[in-house]
């Protein structure tokens, strides 16, 4: 029996359930993708450790005021170690895939785009996740960091946040950056932020004109929507910091759909 | 339990199978402009493809292939003029369920296996092929666990050629195929093409390979500079060049080939006269007849090559 191929009726291409399965695999094939790249799994898992290894471990026993140095530096690069994930995986990874026209191979398949960017998203944030959970139990085990469940709970929902929120700033990157020069921008970009929003070191031991460029970067308000959960924040209100932080998601969306449609157009 | 027959390739170097008359296209650029700033990719270029046929797409470097086919694709939008692919919009993903695509890809991620590759692309269509079919059509086999990266130039165009067909689909978009590939691989995929179109199955293949042209196509579509400038068979366009040539040595003078029934053409070459003649038989006889010392005759059919050229040449 001979089936004619052309007779087949249009079969359902938009059921829910083939959404969600396509969703699945390509999660999980991202996951795997990054996972196995050893320059990137390595890196983006081994610096925060080591950093906090070196810099915060040393300072298991020292305080400021109230402040526990290593509970701090915990905050700190764990938000250091779920940006640099966000922004390697997807805005060198994107970038790459971008140039050498294998998006375009899958945008010509069937797949729903949403469902590819979903798929770096979910990798991002299971990074981010990843990193934040080695390193608080570095935290805990040698640092003599004490935490409660509820503050590690938040810890891990401030990650997902931050994890999607810079996401969207590795796509934008992405699309605007030539890939083969990815690497370098993204450390260019990534480095001096995270310094200058005090992920390193806190801001006071800072000069005061360094000081004043910490709230205009998304990295320092991140990084005080972690600190708030131990009670190390600043002054200004959560909700500003909130906000700051979806104001900058919504405008690293919206500027990449108009660079987007704007690629589209002269492909 | 009875086995389904499955309609797939035969052993033998099938020659290529006649179409029948032409049916309703299933894919249709028409009159389609596209440009990009200043530059006119497409100049008002119309194309139909049809059930069954394998068309080959030929053209000089900028000539507009790529264009076509990613508008075909629907990766990017004309500028004015209508893409039709199924009676449909392209862009649509019930469209593309039926459509498969094998471009040329800079790199694919290499730190996935062969297997999970095609995993996830046959994720994407309803009706998938069964894995087993797609490694013995595209000659995976026993090499599905190996990583992407691991693979040999023809071993990696070959997956990419799994990717194109492991959707089952209707239409088939080949872009240079068999770059880098030995002549075997060569040999072999062209053999799984005309299986396809066996099959009812259309391809859409572009290539620099003139041969594979020849050998494939039912229809050959020339573009250049953004416009179709010849379609045809392929003996249709090499006919188109003149015909063919006869190479002899003579003593018959230039004037006098000239005034022969279809000559379009008469040169010297190493001392041995060339002419040009679409009759060709014709002109051998009646230069027989006039000279027996005639010697070293050679007749030769024409060659794709020379038609391309000429067509492609500017003027």
């Amino acid at each position: 029996m001979a089936t004619s191929a052309i007779a087949h009726p249009l079969p359902a291409v938009t059921g829910f359930a083939h959404t969600l399965r396509i969703l699945g695999k390509e999660t999980k094939y991202e996951f795997l993708k990054l996972m196995r790249t050893k320059s990137f799994s390595l890196s983006t898992i081994g610096f925060p450790v080591m950093f906090y290894l070196l810099f915060g471990i040393a300072n298991r026993n020292a305080t400021a005021g109230n402040i526990h140095i290593a509970k701090y530096m915990l905050g700190g690069y764990a938000c250091f170690g779920l940006i640099g994930a966000a922004l390697f995986g997807i805005g060198v990874g994107l970038a790459g895939e971008l140039a050498a026209g294998w998006l375009e191979l899958k945008r010509a398949s069937p797949m729903p785009v949403p469902a590819y960017l979903f798929a770096k998203c979910a990798s991002a944030v299971a990074f981010g996740l990843i990193i934040v959970s080695i390193l608080t139990a570095i935290a805990v085990t040698f640092g003599g960091v004490s935490l409660t469940s509820t503050e590690l709970i938040k810890m891990l929902g401030i990650t997902i946040v931050g994890s999607i929120s810079f996401a969207s700033m590795g796509l934008l990157l992405a699309l605007v950056i030539p890939a083969n020069a990815a690497t370098g921008i993204v450390n260019l970009i990534y480095l001096p932020m995270s310094f200058l929003s005090g992920l390193w070191m806190p801001l006071r031991f800072m000069p005061h004109w360094l000081q004043r460029v910490a709230p205009a970067l998304p990295t320092y308000h991140l990084s005080q929507l972690m600190l708030r959960i131990f009670g190390y924040g600043d002054s200004m209100s959560l909700a500003t910091h909130w906000n700051a932080l979806i104001g900058f998601t919504l405008l690293m969306l919206g500027i990449s759909w108009v660079v987007f449609h704007r690629k589209e157009q002269n492909a | 339990m009875p086995l389904n027959a499955i309609v797939y390739e035969t052993e033998q170097i099938a020659a290529k199978a006649s179409v029948s008359a032409p049916q309703h296209p299933i894919a249709a650029l028409t009159n389609i402009t596209k440009r990009y700033g200043t530059t006119v990719a497409l100049n008002d270029l119309s194309l139909s493809l049809h059930p069954g046929e394998v068309v080959a797409l030929l053209g000089p470097n900028g000539a507009g292939k790529s264009t076509a086919i990613k508008l075909l694709l629907g990766l990017i939008a004309p500028t004015s003029g209508t893409t039709r692919i199924f009676g449909s919009d392209p862009r649509k993903a019930v469209t593309r369920a039926r459509v498969g695509a094998m471009l040329q890809v800079a790199r694919v991620t290499e730190t996935l296996r062969v297997s999970e590759h095609l995993d996830l692309f046959r994720s994407y269509y309803p009706h998938p092929l069964p894995v087993a079919d797609i490694l013995r059509i595209a000659q995976l086999q026993g090499i599905e666990n190996r990583f992407f990266g691991q693979l040999s130039g023809g071993q990696k165009q070959r997956v990419l050629f799994a990717l194109a067909i492991c959707g089952n689909p209707d239409l088939i978009f080949l872009d240079e195929p068999t770059v880098g590939m030995d002549i075997e691989a060569r040999r072999a995929l062209w053999q799984q093409i005309r299986s396809l179109s066996a099959q009812g199955k259309t391809v859409l293949l572009t290539t620099h390979y003139l041969e594979e042209a020849d050998a494939l196509a039912h229809r050959i579509i020339v573009i250049n500079k953004g416009r179709v400038i010849s379609q045809g068979t392929p003996t249709e366009i090499k006919r188109s060049n003149g015909g063919r040539t006869i190479r002899c040595h003579t003593r018959l003078t230039k004037e006098f080939l000239q005034t022969l029934p279809g000559v379009s053409n008469v040169e010297w070459s190493d001392g041995a006269a060339v002419v040009t003649a679409s009759e060709a038989e014709t002109v051998v006889r009646e230069m027989l007849l006039r000279d027996e010392s005639l010697s070293d005759l050679e007749v030769a059919g024409p060659a794709l090559e020379d038609a391309f050229l000429a067509l492609t040449r500017n003027p």
